[in-house]
């Protein structure tokens, strides 16, 4: 039934129909398995870094070594901003090694995405957290509160209603953007896409296929977003 | 007793405060006037380190006695024991948007002090239900009114039971049919022994309820005085200046 299906759309042949059929778990699977993991490690640890940068330019310069550690983010985001991730992620992997760094590819790849997820974001979580008033930062120290408390308690949850949707926008870009992992040779969606397009040499059903699947996958993403908007606007007057 | 001697301030080129003492004894409503641009906010905010003065000094001496000397670069750690020794109310509530009126007044207590929640929770209720508020426990900030929410602000300031609680000009945001609300809040604290310093333009409030008015302008302190003495017999020409002023309104 899902042949006919399928024989019903335009250039649509028999085996073109098996090789869509047989194309999909695999690359579902390859999706489930590799693309999102990926996505999800690289986003966590890039937030990380994004916040970490955000504080080092947000906070009143004090010191030699805050001095220090703001030339040097702004080297690094220069530098990320400034330079393509398909770059970045080739220099990790097949870079390093000449002097003496090897590092596999799904561990690379996740490096690359990261340090650019970190560049990128840090700018949004810098905004997000300039947007919450000063008066929220002096009522949190009029509690009692210390810098840390302040920023967690108080300025962190706030400054994280304004970021869901530009962040939402960085995710759903670093899970299509993934399939730059098939460069170093990761076996995730994309690059089983390839596998069975460069066996067939048909590779207009299977790529389509693969942004389909893409497409799919990004349906969800778009609806957790939604469903975390609405949530995070229960304290804000419409 | 509280001692502040000799606070000055100034942001860049511009002198804000030029040597201000005060000494506040215990269960003192203090109430500070002046024209705006009088120094009177920034005074108050040096008193718990919101800003700091260049130099000055501020010592309480009581069960745990702190001492800070602003022109010694005083410790984070001090700059944190002062301010947990104070309370503060401020102009525009400032109130956490995202957490409910009982959520506000609990977050001191629970993270700072350390207290079990259910613990924590069952006084702030009993101090929402003392600042008249216990049916809106569970509203978030913007489903209040601005005199509601300030009489939260001032139930989130007393959960800590400062030494000493300031107050920004407290009722400076409100319409005018909410001062009163908040105003007799304030009453009432002051009548129960609070410690309190309060930069207001309540002219009436001062008369009734402070022990020691001051008047602040350019920067000093230019009159101070039982609330009688200095509305009925004020002695400097610009304490008269500025009073003449407050009352035409």
């Amino acid at each position: 039934m899902l042949n006919n299906l399928l024989l019903s759309l335009p250039f649509m042949t028999e085996s073109r129909a098996d090789l869509v059929i047989n194309a999909f778990w695999p690359m579902v699977e390859a999706a489930v398995l590799v693309s999102i993991p990926l996505a999800i490690a690289s986003f966590i640890i890039g937030m990380i870094i994004a916040v970490g940068v955000a504080l080092i330019r947000i906070t009143p310069v004090n010191g030699l070594i805050h001095r220090i550690a703001l030339v040097l983010v702004k080297i690094y985001i220069s530098i990320i901003r400034g330079t393509p991730m398909l770059v970045q992620i080739s220099v990790v992997f097949y870079g390093l090694p000449a002097i003496g760094i090897f590092i596999d590819p799904i561990p690379a790849a996740i490096i690359g995405f990261s340090l650019n997820i970190g560049a990128y974001a840090s700018e949004t979580v810098r905004a997000a957290i300039s947007s919450v008033p000063k008066g929220q930062w002096e009522a949190g120290y009029t509690i009692g509160m210390n810098y840390i408390q302040t920023f967690r308690r108080i300025i962190a949850p706030q400054a994280f209603r304004v970021a869901v949707p530009p962040l939402s926008n960085t995710f759903i870009g670093l899970f299509k953007d993934t399939s730059l992992a098939s460069v170093v040779t990761v076996t995730e969606m994309f690059r089983v896409a390839q596998q069975v397009a460069n066996m067939s040499y048909d590779f207009l059903p299977v790529y389509i296929e693969a942004g389909l699947v893409y497409w799919c996958f990004c349906w969800i993403l778009f609806f957790v977003q939604a469903r975390l908007e609405k949530r995070m606007a229960r304290y804000v007057a419409r | 007793m509280i001692k502040v001697r000799n606070i000055h301030k100034s942001f860049g080129d511009n002198t804000i405060l030029r040597g201000i003492d005060l000494d506040i004894t215990k269960g003192e409503v203090v109430v500070i006037l002046g024209p705006s641009g009088s120094g009177k906010t920034t005074f108050l905010r040096c008193l718990n380190a919101l800003e700091m003065p260049e130099q000055g000094i501020i010592e309480f001496d009581n069960a745990n006695p702190l001492s800070i000397n602003f022109a010694a670069k005083p410790s984070k750690k001090d700059i944190l024991a002062l301010r947990r020794k104070s309370g503060m109310v401020f102009q525009n509530y400032n109130l956490f948007p995202h957490k409910t009126a009982l959520e506000n007044v609990m977050e001191g207590p629970v993270q700072v002090q350390g207290k079990p929640a259910p613990q924590a929770r069952q006084e702030a209720l009993d101090l929402l239900k003392k600042v008249g508020l216990s049916d809106k426990a569970d509203w978030y900030p913007f489903q209040l009114s601005g005199g509601q929410q300030q009489r939260v602000g001032i139930a989130r300031a007393l959960a800590l039971q400062p030494e000493l609680m300031l107050f920004d000009e407290p009722t400076s945001a409100l319409d005018p049919e909410l001062v009163q609300d908040v105003l007799d809040t304030m009453k009432s604290l002051a009548k129960e022994g609070w410690t309190m310093v309060v930069v207001t333009h309540e002219i009436k409030f001062a008369l009734d309820v402070a022990d020691l008015v001051i008047v602040m302008d350019g920067g000093v302190i230019v009159e101070q005085g039982s609330p009688q003495q200095l509305f009925d017999n004020p002695q400097h020409e610009r304490t008269k200046a500025f009073l003449h002023r407050l009352r035409s309104h």
